[in-house]
C-alpha cells in the first residue's frame, strides 16, 4: 500500500498519467462528436493508426510537425467522410461500416509503410515534439504541445456544443434528425460534418502517438486504445467535462499498472497489461444502466421515406 | 362537386397547383389544387390513406411533388426545402412529434432561428421571445423543462410555439386532436380562433366530421390522392361530407344479439410499475360474448394494460386469471390459452418485416403445431397460410411476399386472421377464448374499419370475450357493450354503454369520475 | 439522385453483390499495386496463380480456408441474430488452448485415455470455451444493455494476453528451446492429411460438414426460426413468443463454439500446438467472409476459399515482385466495404431525378 502511495506522489507519474491520457482525450472526444450526432464510428481504431503513420510519414519526409498533425487530421477527415458517405448518405449498417474502415485504414497504412520502408527492420525514428520547458506549471511543463491543445480542446467543445446554434444542431440531430429537418436544416450535411470532424480528432489522436510519445511507426501501435475510448464515451455520458475526467481516471490506472509490473512480484507482466481492457469493460458495465444514449444513434435515418 | 367561392383571388396566401406524387406504386396525390386564403381555416379531410399528409408534406418540403406547382404570398415556392417554407412563413405541427425528448422546450423551439455558424448562442434573448410569443398565443410553456417531462398536450403546444416563433403566417396541423381529450382539444380550438384573429391561416387536417364542421371555414375533402370536393363549412351537411369522403356505401357492421357467459378474464387489484405508462390498482372483468372498451387519451397506462393481458409482462402486485387459472408472463402460455392478441404497432411489433406472409402467419404457432421433432412443417405452414390470406383477404402479394411490403390494411388482416384462426386450417371449430385489441383500427380506412369491426363483433357472437381499446370514442361508442375509462393508470368502473353519455367519458377521461370510481 | 426502395428483394442483387463487389475491389487495389512499382497484370497473374493456379496452390488455399469456414459461420449465425461477434479472434484462441490442454501432455501428466475419447473430449472443450467467451458479452448484452461489439473487441486483447502469460508458464512447451509455443497434441489427436505430402487436413471436412449442418438449422429448425426471427425483429419476435434472451444466448454458444472449433482445429490439423502468432487475424477475416456470403452458411465456404486463395496468393505474389502481402489484406477491406455498398442494391433501386 505505501508503495502505491510512493509511487503516485511524484510528478513524474502524474506526467506520465497526462502522456497516456493525451490519445484517449483526442479520441474520445472524436467519438464524442460522431455519437452526439447518431452516428456510432467504430474505424476510429483503424483511423488512429492511419493517422499515426500519415504524420510521422508526413515528418519523417522533411514536413514540419504541426504539418505532420495536419496531414493525420487530413487523413482521418477522408477516412470520416467514407464512414459518413457509407452510414448517414447510404444508411448502411454503422457496425459493419466502422469495421470496414478500420480494416481499410489499418491496412492501407501497414501497405504503405511496406512499400515506402520495403526493407527496413527497425522503425526509422524522427524528431518528435519537445516538452514544454519554458512553461512554469509543474507537471504540465513536461508535456508537449499536443497535450496543452488536447486539454484546451475540452473547453472548446463544451462550448461549440452547448452555446453555439452548431452545437445545438448536433445534438438535436443526435435525438430526433426529423426535429432537425423540420427546423430547416440538412440532416445528412450535418451528420457527415460531424463524422468528419470527429474522425479528423481520431487522426490527431493517432499523429500523437508517432509525433510525441514515441518517435517511430510500429505495428501494433495503437493496441486497441481506439475501442477504449469507444467504451469510455459511454462512461462518460456523452460530456466532454466528464470525457476528459474519464480518460484521465483511465491513465491513471494505466500508468499504475506500468509502475507496478516493473517492480518485483510474482504476478506475470501480462495481468498488468490487461486491466486497461477490463477496467474499461468493468466501466461499460457500471455506467450501462444509467446511460442515456442519444436516442437517434445508430438509427439510419432516409429523407421522404414513408 | 360543389365549389366554394370564399377568399377572394387577390387574397389567396398559399397556392397549389396540380400536385401529384406517387410512392412506388400508389399514388398518394393526383393532380391537387387548392387555394387557402388570408385568415381563413382551411380543412383537410378524409379518411386515412386518402392523401392528406402526404400533400401537406410536399407543402412544407418533406417530400418533392413529382408534378405541380406551390406559390406562397405569390411568390414560388421552391420544392423539397423545409428552410425555405419555413422562410416564408409556413409552419408545420406535425402528427408525430419532431421533438428531441433529452432537450428543453427552448433548445427545441430555437434550434435552426439562428444562423449555424454564429460564435454564441443568444440564449437570454429568446428566452424572453419565447415566453413574449407563448404569452400572447395563450400557450403556458416552461423554456427550461425536459420535453421528456411534458404531457402530450404540453408537447404539442411546443410544437405550435416552434412556429410562431419562427413567425408562421400559415400554420399547418397535422390530426391535431388525436391524441388530446375532448377538453384539451376544445382548448386548442380556441387557441387557433385567436391565432386567426391574428391574420394567420390555418390549414387543419382531420378524418373526423364532426371536428372539422366545428372548427373549419372551408372543407376540402380528399379521397384516394384525389381533391373531390371543397365545401363551406356553414352551408356543408355532415351526410354529404361523409358520402364525399368515402364515395361508396360502407356497411356498418352488424351486431348479432347473443348471450353474454361467465367471467373469462379477471384482472385484480393489478399494479404495473412503468414510470408514466403505470397500472394503478386496476380490476376489470371480461366475460365471454362480450365487448368491453376502454376508452382513454393514449398514454394513460394502457399499453401496460394490454401487455400484462397479452403475456409480456407481469404485474407488480395483483393476479390476472385466466377461465380461473393464474397466468404467467409467458406469450407462448397465454397464446396456447386462446389468446389472440392484436398489438397497437402493427409494423413494429405485430409482424416481423423481413419474414414472408407464411411465416409471419405462423410466428406464433410455429413450435405447436407447425413443428415437429425441431423441424419446421413447412408444407403446412404455407397451406394454413394460404387459406389465411384467402379467407381474411390479405393483399399485396403472395404468401412469399415480405410482410413489409404489405400495406397498413393488409398487415392488420394477417394480423386478424392469425389470431382469430388459432393455427386451424379451417379456422369454424376455432373460437378464441379472449381477444385483446389494441387499437386495432388506428390509421385504417374506412372500409379496413368496418372489417375489423365486424371480424371482431362476430367472435364476441361466438362467444369470445373482447377487449378493445382505442382512443377513438367513436368505435368504442360504436361497438362496444361495456365502457370503462382509464385516466392515470387508474380504470373506472366498466358500465354498460347505455349509462355513458359522450360528455361523461370525456370528463371521465380528464380523471374526475375515474377516480371516484376507483375510490 | 436517390435510393428507391424496391417492393421485393431483388434476388438478381443478391446473388450478383458479391462478384461485383470482388470485382470493384480487384479494379481499385491496382492502383496500390502501381504505387508500389509492380506491373499491374503480371502482379495480378502471379496473385491468382499463387493462389489457385496449381494443385500445390490449391492445397494451400484449402488449407488456409479451414478455419476461416470455420469463424465465417460463426459471424454469420451471430450476425444473422443481430449478435455482433468481433471476438472471434479470441474464442479462437480460447479453443485452441482449451484442445491442448485436453489433448496435450502436460510436463508427463496428461489424460491417458483412448484417443476415441480424447478426440472428441478435445472438440468439446474448444467449443465450450469459446461459447463462454461469447456468451460473457451476450450475458451483458441481455442484463445490462451493454454494447457486444465493444466488450467483444476488448475481450480479443485479454484472452491474446492470457495465451502470452500461458505460454510463458503453465502449458509451455519445455523442448521447444525458449519459444514461446505450447505443448504439442498428442500424435493420434492431430489430424490426416487429406491429400499426402500436403499441408490441407480432414479438417476440411470437418468445416464443409458444419457448414451444411448450419444451413440445415438456419433453414428448416424452429431454431433457425427464432435466430431469423430475433434477427429481424426482436420486439415482434417477443411478442409472438420466442424466447428472445434463450435464443442468444443459443445463438452465443454456437456461435463461440464455432470460432473455438476453429482454433481446435488449426492446431490438429495445421500446427500440432499453439503459438502467438497462429491467427493473422482470422477472426476478423470472418467478418469480412460472413459478410460476402450474404450470411449465408453455403456461401461462407465459397467466400473462404475465396479470400483464402487472396491470403495465399499475396504470400507468393510477394516472392515474385516487390508488392507487400498487406495487399491481401486491403483486399479483403475493400471487399468488406464494396460488399456493404453492392447489398443496398439488393434493397433499393438508384433513381437519377
Amino acid at each position: 500500500m505505501l508503495d502505491i502511495v510512493s509511487l503516485v506522489a511524484n510528478a513524474e507519474f502524474w506526467s506520465a498519467v497526462l502522456r497516456i491520457a493525451t490519445p484517449l482525450i483526442f479520441g474520445t472526444l472524436g467519438v464524442l462528436l460522431c455519437e452526439r450526432a447518431g452516428v456510432l464510428n467504430l474505424g476510429i481504431e483503424g483511423i488512429m493508426v492511419a493517422g499515426a503513420f500519415a504524420g510521422w510519414l508526413t515528418v519523417y519526409q522533411g514536413g514540419g510537425l504541426w504539418s505532420g498533425v495536419a496531414v493525420a487530421a487530413v487523413t482521418g477527415a477522408a477516412f470520416g467522410l467514407l464512414h459518413a458517405f457509407l452510414t448517414v448518405s447510404l444508411a448502411l449498417s454503422q457496425h459493419v461500416s466502422g469495421l470496414g474502415i478500420t480494416l481499410l485504414a489499418t491496412s492501407l497504412a501497414y501497405y504503405a509503410y511496406r512499400v515506402s520502408f520495403p526493407n527496413v527492420s527497425t522503425p526509422p525514428t524522427i524528431q518528435p515534439f519537445a516538452e514544454m520547458a519554458m512553461m512554469p506549471i509543474p507537471v504540465l511543463s513536461s508535456q508537449t504541445p499536443l497535450t496543452w491543445l488536447a486539454l484546451a480542446l475540452v473547453p472548446a467543445l463544451a462550448w461549440v456544443l452547448y452555446r453555439t446554434p452548431l452545437g445545438l444542431a448536433l445534438r438535436m440531430v443526435g435525438e430526433n434528425p426529423a426535429a432537425v429537418e423540420g427546423q430547416g436544416i440538412d440532416v445528412v450535411r450535418l451528420r457527415t460534418f460531424a463524422v468528419v470532424a470527429g474522425s479528423a480528432l481520431m487522426g490527431v489522436a493517432g499523429a500523437f502517438l508517432t509525433l510525441s510519445a514515441f518517435n517511430a511507426f510500429y505495428f501494433s501501435m495503437v493496441n486497441g486504445r481506439g475501442w477504449i475510448c469507444v467504451a469510455l464515451v459511454v462512461f462518460a455520458g456523452w460530456r466532454p467535462g466528464k470525457a476528459l475526467g474519464g480518460a484521465l481516471l483511465f491513465a491513471f490506472f494505466d500508468a499504475l499498472q506500468l509502475r507496478l509490473s516493473q517492480q518485483a512480484g510474482g504476478i506475470p507482466y501480462q495481468i498488468y497489461l490487461m486491466v486497461p481492457y477490463v477496467l474499461s469493460i468493468v466501466a461499460l458495465v457500471v455506467v450501462a444502466r444509467r446511460a442515456t444514449y442519444p436516442q437517434a444513434l445508430m438509427k439510419p435515418w432516409r429523407k421522404g421515406e414513408r | 362537386m360543389t365549389a366554394s367561392g370564399r377568399g377572394a383571388e387577390a387574397d389567396a396566401v398559399l397556392r397549389l397547383s396540380g400536385i401529384s406524387k406517387r410512392f412506388g406504386a400508389v399514388v398518394a396525390n393526383d393532380a391537387i389544387s387548392l387555394e387557402l386564403g388570408r385568415g381563413e381555416i382551411l380543412a383537410l379531410l378524409g379518411e386515412n390513406g386518402a392523401g392528406k399528409s402526404t400533400l401537406v408534406s410536399i407543402l412544407f418540403g418533406h417530400y418533392v411533388a413529382d408534378a405541380g406547382t406551390i406559390e406562397a404570398f405569390g411568390k414560388p415556392l421552391p420544392p423539397g426545402d423545409p428552410a425555405a417554407a419555413l422562410a416564408v412563413g409556413i409552419g408545420m405541427v406535425h402528427q408525430h412529434f419532431t421533438l428531441a425528448d433529452n432537450l428543453t422546450v427552448q433548445d427545441n423551439v430555437v434550434l435552426g432561428t439562428e444562423p449555424l455558424w454564429a460564435p454564441a448562442s443568444r440564449r437570454a434573448a429568446a428566452r424572453a421571445k419565447l415566453v413574449a410569443t407563448a404569452e400572447r398565443f395563450g400557450l403556458a410553456v416552461d423554456p427550461d423543462a425536459r420535453v421528456a417531462t411534458l404531457s402530450v398536450g404540453e408537447r404539442q403546444r411546443v410544437e405550435i410555439l416552434k412556429a410562431l416563433y419562427r413567425d408562421a403566417r400559415v400554420l399547418i396541423l397535422d390530426e391535431p386532436t388525436s391524441v388530446l381529450t375532448p377538453q384539451e382539444a376544445a382548448a386548442l380550438f380556441s387557441t387557433l380562433a385567436r391565432l386567426c384573429a391574428d391574420g394567420l391561416s390555418i390549414i387543419f387536417i382531420s378524418h373526423k366530421l364532426t371536428e372539422v364542421l366545428r372548427v373549419s371555414d372551408r372543407i376540402a375533402v380528399l379521397r384516394a390522392g384525389k381533391l373531390v370536393a371543397t365545401l363551406d363549412a356553414a352551408t356543408a351537411q355532415s351526410s354529404e361530407l361523409a358520402e364525399q369522403m368515402v364515395g361508396r356505401a360502407v356497411r356498418k357492421p352488424v351486431a348479432r344479439d347473443h348471450r353474454r357467459g361467465d367471467t373469462v378474464c379477471a384482472v385484480s387489484r393489478v399494479r404495473v410499475d412503468a414510470g408514466s405508462g403505470a397500472l394503478h390498482d386496476v380490476t376489470l372483468a371480461l366475460r365471454a360474448g362480450e365487448i368491453v372498451g376502454i376508452a382513454g387519451v393514449s398514454g394513460n397506462g394502457q399499453q401496460a394494460l394490454a401487455d400484462v393481458l397479452c403475456g409480456l409482462r407481469a404485474p407488480d402486485a395483483g393476479t390476472v386469471t385466466l377461465a380461473g387459472h393464474a397466468m404467467r408472463a409467458d406469450p407462448r402460455a397465454w397464446i396456447d390459452a386462446g389468446v389472440a392478441r392484436i398489438p397497437e404497432d402493427r409494423h413494429a411489433v405485430g409482424v416481423i418485416g423481413d419474414f414472408a406472409v407464411w411465416e409471419n402467419a405462423v410466428a406464433e404457432r410455429y413450435r405447436r403445431p407447425f413443428s415437429s421433432a425441431g423441424i419446421v412443417r413447412r408444407t403446412a405452414a404455407r397451406k394454413y397460410a394460404r387459406t389465411l390470406v384467402d379467407r381474411f383477404d390479405v393483399r399485396g402479394g403472395g404468401i412469399d411476399t415480405p410482410a413489409r411490403a404489405l400495406s397498413g390494411g393488409n398487415v392488420q388482416k394477417l394480423i386478424l386472421g392469425r389470431a382469430l384462426t388459432g393455427g386451424f386450417a379451417q379456422g369454424d371449430d376455432f373460437t378464441p377464448v379472449l381477444i385483446v385489441a389494441n387499437q386495432p383500427t388506428w390509421g385504417l380506412d374506412i372500409g379496413a374499419v368496418a372489417y375489423v369491426h365486424q371480424r371482431l363483433l362476430d367472435a364476441s357472437a361466438r362467444g369470445a370475450a373482447v377487449l378493445l381499446i382505442s382512443d377513438d370514442l367513436d368505435e368504442i361508442l360504436a361497438i362496444a357493450d361495456r365502457i370503462a375509462v382509464m385516466h392515470g393508470g387508474r380504470l373506472s368502473r366498466a358500465r354498460p354503454a347505455g349509462e355513458w353519455t359522450r360528455a361523461a367519458i370525456g370528463l371521465a377521461m380528464t380523471g374526475a369520475e375515474v377516480a371516484a370510481d376507483a375510490a | 439522385m436517390r435510393l428507391e426502395a424496391r417492393t421485393r428483394r431483388s434476388r438478381a442483387a443478391l446473388l450478383l453483390a458479391p462478384f461485383a463487389a470482388i470485382a470493384f475491389t480487384l479494379a481499385v487495389t491496382m492502383a496500390l499495386v502501381a504505387w508500389a512499382g509492380s506491373p499491374i497484370g503480371e502482379t495480378y497473374a502471379l496473385l491468382f496463380a499463387g493462389g489457385f493456379g496449381s494443385r500445390f496452390a490449391w492445397t494451400e488455399t484449402l488449407t488456409r480456408a479451414t478455419p476461416l469456414v470455420f469463424t465465417g459461420l460463426s459471424v454469420a449465425i451471430a450476425f444473422r441474430a443481430r449478435l455482433w461477434n468481433i471476438g472471434a479472434e479470441g474464442q479462437l484462441y480460447a479453443g485452441a488452448l482449451a484442445a491442448v490442454a485436453v489433448g496435450g501432455l502436460h510436463g508427463g501428466t496428461g489424460f491417458d485415455l483412448p484417443a476415441g475419447v480424447l478426440f472428441p473430449a478435445m472438440l468439446g472443450a474448444s467449443v465450450l470455451a469459446g461459447a463462454i467467451l461469447l456468451l460473457v458479452p451476450t450475458f451483458l448484452r441481455t442484463r445490462f444493455g451493454v454494447d457486444e461489439v465493444v466488450t467483444t473487441l476488448l475481450l480479443n486483447f485479454i484472452v491474446l494476453l492470457a495465451v502470452s502469460m500461458l505460454l510463458d508458464g503453465p502449458m509451455k512447451d519445455p523442448a521447444a528451446l525458449g519459444w514461446p509455443q505450447s505443448v504439442a497434441l498428442r500424435d493420434d489427436l492431430q489430424l490426416d492429411k487429406l491429400v499426402p505430402r500436403t499441408r490441407v487436413h480432414t479438417g476440411l471436412v470437418y468445416a464443409i460438414v458444419a457448414a451444411a449442418i448450419l444451413a440445415f438449422v438456419v433453414r428448416a429448425t424452429t431454431l433457425g426460426f427464432e435466430m431469423r426471427a430475433v434477427g429481424a425483429n426482436a420486439r415482434a419476435a417477443a411478442f409472438a413468443g420466442v424466447p428472445v434472451a434463450r435464443t442468444m444466448a443459443l445463438v452465443a454458444v454456437i456461435s463461440g463454439g464455432l470460432a473455438g472449433l476453429a482454433g481446435a482445429i488449426e492446431v490438429a490439423g495445421r500446427t500440432g500446438y499453439v503459438t502467438l502468432d497462429m491467427s493473422p487475424g482470422y477472426g476478423y477475416s470472418g467478418i469480412v467472409i460472413a459478410m460476402l456470403a450474404g450470411l449465408s452458411p453455403l456461401g461462407v465456404v465459397a467466400a473462404a476459399v475465396f479470400i483464402a486463395g487472396v491470403l495465399v496468393g499475396a504470400d507468393s505474389m510477394s516472392r515474385g515482385v516487390a508488392v507487400p502481402t498487406y495487399i491481401a489484406d486491403v483486399i479483403v477491406a475493400v471487399s468488406l466495404v464494396s460488399m456493404l455498398v453492392a447489398t443496398l442494391f439488393v434493397r433499393y433501386r438508384v433513381r437519377l431525378r
